[in-house]
């Protein structure tokens, strides 16, 4: 009961992107994922990330509100990252019989579909961003990523009061806007 | 101007900041501007769409942090960036099952092979003795360092036979017996080499390996017997601290070696041997061991393998029960007789070794095909 009830507060930290509830889930399930994966033809830069992916997936799902944790995060996480391994592999093409499949794992179909949906709407946004240049790269990085207000990002932009910031912002976002649009369907 | 504007209302609405006013009648324009509405709804989804991007930027970057920390701390473990210590540990971790596996398969392994080792070995000295017969190699050797004896060797050892041992031997009797030990003769017929180099055919007559004695009759033509012999065999036990010497054949040449009478019993209180102090190498084996007197004490046999000059002789009065079983055993036998008189007595080192030299022979055993 004790140990589910610190999963629930880890997954509440993990939510919010707290750094300690991360650290925790991330000792204590790494290694097992990390040994996964070299035991089944992957090196460490594959461990590190499809086990990253994981919990970018389980962050989304600990993020929405109708959340409810139906089996502990250990067998979540290696449901996923098992999953997303043998994509890789059979991508790779060195997809092998071999793999472990001894460890519990849940379906996880579902939560993948919605995942690469995110994935893919996180990599427009990404592309979009980056072909949008400075210096409104920066500005809207500080203003959405790192929510800086407008009054800082005036000083440190070197524009003489926040409305001028302001325009500045709203020329880059129009922009970014367009960028964005022209890769996104909205029907989808 | 206009569109920037437009982009601030639709902000400011949608996060809540405008006025009740204000909001009224922006909502009254965007339901007679289909274009703004239309706008609006875009700004909302992308707005969406921006949190959702802010929040994977920002946990994929706490992510990396966490990683990095992590790995700085050793709590997780990545190939190239490990210490030593922390790789061992880490390999350790990950073949400690294997490791475990392969290490019982050894141990087990091990232990058959040396329980079949101990079922398969001679019981008896197990491999602290070592007999001092010859193999085939140092054999081998010492015919091509003694070139000049090679044609010799060849002219009396029968075609298509391999000489397995060799060892010593010495008269007994001056027709032609030779007695040795039971080892040096591993095969079913030798030759005999006397101090000149000049060889024999010999038979063997009767071997013992009890005592580890076998006699030989020389068989040949060339050999033309002796009158007498120079030393006479012992009947009684020596005494410790004897001095004593003996001649032999480790090599193809004739070896002298001096000692003492170390114990009247031999390896693990073995009453049928003596405990001598000698140098002794493979092929003295079969030499005699001989006191101030001229008298054969003994017949050089065995070494401490672990123990340095510490070898072992069979004692003298066992080749005279040697000798009786081979007569009851062949009748015609009846004419051997065991030199009992020793010449030598009394006289220089020098003119002992020079005696009884010639009655040492480096025998040869082979075996027929």
């Amino acid at each position: 009961m004790k140990s589910e009830q610190n999963e629930q507060a880890l997954l509440k930290g993990l939510a919010s992107n707290d750094s300690r509830a991360i650290e925790t889930i991330y000792k204590d399930n790494f290694s097992m994922v990390q040994a996964f994966v070299l035991n089944n033809n992957g090196s460490y830069d594959d461990a590190r990330d499809v086990f990253q992916e994981a919990m970018i997936a389980l962050y989304e799902k600990a993020q929405s509100e109708s959340f409810v944790l139906t089996c502990q995060i250990k067998t979540y996480v290696y449901s996923i990252c098992r999953r997303l391994w043998l994509k890789k592999l059979q991508q790779l093409g060195r997809f092998s019989n071999q793999v472990d499949n001894l460890d519990e794992t849940i379906p996880v179909e579902e939560d993948m579909e919605i995942h690469e949906k995110r994935n893919a709407e996180f990599a427009i946004m990404d592309r979009a961003m980056k072909s949008l240049g400075e210096p409104c790269k920066s500005l809207l990085e500080g203003y959405y990523l790192k929510k800086k207000g407008m009054q800082e990002l005036a000083a440190e932009f070197g524009y003489t009061n926040a409305d001028n910031a302001k325009n500045q912002k709203y020329k880059c976002l129009m922009r970014l806007k367009k960028l964005f649009f022209s890769q996104y369907n909205i029907g989808d | 101007m206009d569109d920037i504007q437009l982009l601030a209302s639709i902000e400011s609405y949608l996060a809540g900041e405008m006025s009740p006013i204000e909001v009224a009648v922006f909502e009254a324009l965007r339901k007679k501007t289909p274009e703004i509405d239309q706008m609006v709804v875009e700004h909302k989804l992308f707005q969406h769409q921006m949190e959702d991007y802010a929040a994977t930027y920002n946990i994929k970057h706490t992510l990396h942090e966490v990683h990095t920390r992590l790995l700085e701390n050793g709590d997780v473990n990545e190939g190239g960036e490990l210490t030593a210590k922390a790789q061992v540990v880490q390999l350790w971790n990950r073949y400690k099952r294997v490791t475990a596996i392969a290490a019982s398969v050894g141990g087990v392994i091990a232990l058959v092979i040396s329980g079949l080792v101990a079922y398969f070995s001679p019981v008896v000295n197990g491999n602290q003795i070592q007999q001092l017969s010859k193999d085939i190699e140092i054999i081998k050797r010492n015919q091509q360092y003694q070139g000049s004896l090679i044609n010799e060797v060849k002219s009396k050892i029968p075609n298509g036979v391999t000489v397995i041992s060799g060892g010593s031997g010495f008269l007994i009797d001056a027709k032609g017996f030779i007695i040795t030990n039971a080892h040096v003769l591993k095969g079913t017929a030798a030759i005999v080499v006397d101090s000149k180099g000049k060889e024999y055919k010999a038979i063997i007559v009767h071997i013992d390996t009890k005592k580890d004695l076998a006699i030989l009759k020389i068989d040949d033509e060339d050999f033309t017997p002796l009158k007498s012999l120079p030393y006479s065999i012992g009947k009684t036990n020596a005494d410790l601290g004897d001095e004593i010497f003996t001649l032999g054949y480790p090599r193809n040449d004739i070896v002298y070696g001096v000692g003492y009478l170390a114990s009247k019993t031999g390896f693990n209180g073995d009453s049928l041997s003596y405990q001598i102090q000698i140098s002794a190498n493979p092929g003295n084996s079969g030499g005699p061991v001989l006191n101030n007197n001229g008298e054969v004490i003994g017949v050089l046999s065995t070494r401490q393998a672990q123990a340095d000059g510490v070898a072992f002789a069979v004692k003298s009065k066992n080749i005279f029960e040697c000798v009786a079983e081979a007569k009851a055993d062949d009748p015609s036998l009846e004419n051997l007789k065991i030199s009992v008189r020793s010449t030598i007595k009394g006289t220089s080192r020098k003119q002992q070794i020079n005696k009884v030299a010639d009655c040492v022979y480096n025998v040869k055993a082979f075996s027929k095909k």
